[in-house]
């Protein structure tokens, strides 16, 4: 069998796809077998580059050579210069923007890559149930560096100075929130870990606590350092089990080699961590009532002050952080604050991970620098959406985050820029809707999670969100006035000001933020009684055109509530009030003669 | 297992494994150190990586190939699973996307045994804080 000496790789990946890279791999094959090197080199088609700006993308390995916009007519100049000849083709090179200069090799180019792993930089790398490849990995290195080298207020400066904020989504910064639970004075204090990540459609915190678990632990000890808390506590939720596992098989793991327990590496500092389930209520990521469900009561939020920091678990000082914000302390310590804080824009340090998901095409777990805009991340890294639709409208920060559109795009990704554009950052969930998703609807699927978590405890949440969710249904349906939209925006403005907790005084952004955004939307549903998306069925009506109708009957026969009638070769008609829209009509007619109105 | 005593304890530890590891990929006998990583995700397991690690165990056994199987987690290609990592001696790791079972034989056949790669490779396009 032939052993290639090169691989042309092309990138598969569909912006690229769209630009004729099927093309560029049948050309690249015709030039290979025209001058007899089959059995050199091979063409392979490969995913995403994540660099669609300048797809296609042809990529030639060993030596790595990055070829941009290629055409299939470049196919036979690659292949002469480049497998015959040895000679890279100079003008398909990518050049620097900048200098100007053509880069020949992609380990050269690594700004092109948008993507910093740190939270994320085991996760897919090590075996997460062996504690040696996380040691291997510089794992408690910085533990050891702290015990050893660092005072805990010398650790706290510098995770102050690295400017890390905490990833659940509030931004608080985290230096601060460890200097204030250090300095309360207690018999007693406790690490806790929020690991009850509830945003739909997120999944960061799972997949760090799956794929690099002992990050967290290592954290948490630190945390337990500075703090002066001997005792850890990870709030998972039980609909995580493999999660859960992987917790339990880490925390094991370190306390035979003697990373948890008592006397760690002899310095006499003694920490230990246990974990607590949580049955997987959306209010239990707020602190507080995290705290109230660890201790066993009702999962309901309370006024802070006094926060956690001041009085959290059983009372005592409590230091909450996120899982993500956690996974980025050992690095702070390893590398430095100044490393971490020259990554980001001025008041985010460092990266976020997002779980890109919907209307994309490369679903998946990404890390991006802050102030990466949300153009780079759905078109360059994601791929553009799914089936080429056109773009409609991006959804951050879960169910107390907002929908931001076309003309957001280009805003940076940090903590302000997206409150400012009316959303926020979150813990890292990101919908990409398209044209076929009607706002109204996005609006009142965010309402009816909300009304079905909302603890009930406060009744502008209780009540003022139920509300807003039967207004929303009543549009949907086709029957709301102008004076709902009004009334949709002042009970949305009431709630915020008046609900107890985060949780409750966020719920009405996706209804605020979609009636910014997409007043039209709204109004077209009011007034016209149309849903441009074709997602409100009740206001959608199928009607048969008599002109097109040849009264073939396989409508009718199809319809599953017999709500068509008419003679055989005479046009039909649908009866409104027995139809379901089902659109079974519409799909099986060979004449086009059913459309939607 | 010795416990971790000290500091120096645990910086002796990281330097033994890495040594283990870098002789690994040094040593002479390449058909001794192939690395296989399959995500083994909560994405990756629904998708069927559980079958696929046990297909790559089992196979490469049964045609003597010896290789080191391991799983990992999440390397983020949630479009793309099961996703499996391979490194060939002397070579960079290379990701495999959509992996079952069939491609999975088609990767022992062409790429382990070849060095000739197949269809959906999942380029990198990230960074990470080791090779910045």
């Amino acid at each position: 069998m032939a052993k290639f000496k090169s691989h042309l790789l092309v990138c598969g990946g569909t912006g690229c796809r769209a630009s004729h890279s099927d093309a560029i791999v049948a050309s690249l094959n015709k030039a290979l077998s025209d001058l007899g090197l089959q059995d050199e080199a091979k063409v392979v088609t490969t995913g995403c580059f994540g660099f669609c700006e300048k797809g296609p993308i042809v990529k030639v390995v060993p030596d790595n050579t990055f070829y941009v916009q290629v055409k299939p007519e470049d196919a036979m100049e690659i292949v002469q210069e480049h497998i015959y000849k040895g000679r890279k083709v100079e003008r398909l090179l990518y050049q620097n923007p900048e200098s100007k200069e053509r880069i020949g090799d992609s380990k050269h180019m690594g700004f092109y890559k948008k993507q910093i792993r740190i939270a994320l930089r085991n996760c897919g790398f090590i075996d997460p149930e062996n504690v040696e490849e996380y040691i291997s990995r510089d794992g408690y290195q910085a533990l050891g560096k702290c015990l050893t080298e660092l005072t805990p207020q010398q650790v706290i400066e510098m995770i102050k100075k690295s400017g890390l904020r905490g990833r659940g989504g509030g931004g608080f910064p985290t230096g601060l929130k460890w200097e204030i639970t250090a300095k309360e004075k207690a018999d007693q204090k406790y690490v806790i870990c929020n690991a009850d990540e509830g945003d739909p459609g997120a999944f960061m915190d799972r997949s760090v606590l799956e794929g690099d678990p002992h990050s967290v632990i290592e954290a948490m000890a630190i945390n337990g350092y500075c703090t002066g808390a001997s005792k850890g506590l990870i709030y998972v939720r039980a609909e995580y089990p493999l999660a859960i596992h992987r917790l339990e098989v880490a925390i094991k793991q370190a306390r035979e080699y003697g990373l948890l327990g008592n006397n760690i590496m002899g310095t006499g500092f003694n920490f230990d961590i246990d974990l607590r389930f949580g049955a997987g209520a959306f209010v239990c990521g707020e602190e507080t009532a995290l705290i109230h469900s660890m201790e066993g009561k009702r999962g309901e939020p309370t006024l802070k002050p006094p926060f956690p920091s001041q009085s959290g678990y059983l009372g005592k000082p409590s230091n909450v952080n996120n899982v993500e914000t956690y996974a980025n302390i050992p690095v702070i310590i390893n590398l430095g604050p100044e490393w971490f804080s020259s990554i980001g824009t001025e008041k985010s340090k460092g990266t976020k991970v997002f779980a890109l998901a919907g209307k994309i095409n490369n679903v998946g777990l990404i890390e991006v620098p802050m102030g990466t805009t949300l153009r780079e991340v759905i078109f360059e890294i994601g791929g553009g959406i799914k089936d080429d639709r056109e773009f409609k409208a991006v959804q951050t920060g879960g169910p107390s985050g907002g929908c931001l559109t076309a003309r957001h795009l280009d805003i940076p990704i940090d903590y302000d820029s997206l409150i400012a554009a009316g959303s926020m950052m979150g813990s890292g969930g990101m919908i990409v809707m398209d044209e076929d998703d009607c706002m109204v609807a996005v609006a009142k699927f965010y309402l009816d999670f909300i009304v079905g978590e909302s603890c009930g405890k406060c009744s502008p949440c209780r009540i003022g969100n139920k509300r807003l969710y039967e207004i929303l249904d009543k549009i949907t349906k086709g029957e709301g006035t102008m004076e709902d939209l009004e009334k949709l925006k002042n009970l949305s403005t009431v709630i915020k000001d008046s609900a107890l907790c985060g949780l409750g005084q966020t719920s009405p952004n996706p209804v605020l933020s979609t009636l910014d955004n997409f007043w039209d939307e709204y109004v077209e549903h009011v007034i016209d009684k149309k849903c441009r998306a074709g997602k409100c069925k009740a206001m959608m009506r199928y009607i048969i055109d008599a002109e097109k109708c040849i009264g073939c009957t396989l409508c009718a026969r199809n319809c599953p509530v017999d709500a068509i009638s008419g003679e055989r070769k005479l046009a039909h008609v649908i009866d409104q009030n027995k139809c379901i829209k089902c659109g079974a009509c519409m799909e099986k007619c060979k004449f086009g003669a059913v459309s939607i109105n | 297992m010795n416990k971790i005593k000290s500091l120096s304890d645990l910086k002796k530890m990281q330097e033994d494994l890495q040594s283990k590891m870098s002789l690994r990929e040094r040593s002479n006998h390449p058909e001794s150190i192939i690395q296989i990583k399959v995500g083994m995700a909560t994405s990756g397991i629904a998708s069927g990586a559980k079958e696929v690690m046990t297909y790559f165990i089992n196979e490469l056994e049964k045609r003597n190939i010896e290789a080191v199987v391991t799983q990992t987690g999440d390397m983020g290609y949630c479009y793309a699973e099961p996703t499996v990592e391979i490194t060939l001696p002397g070579h960079e790791p290379v990701v495999f996307g959509n992996v079952k079972v069939q491609k999975a034989e088609e990767i022992i056949e062409k790429y382990i045994k070849n060095g000739e790669m197949v269809d959906g490779i999942i380029p990198m396009n990230y960074e990470t804080i080791n090779n910045i």
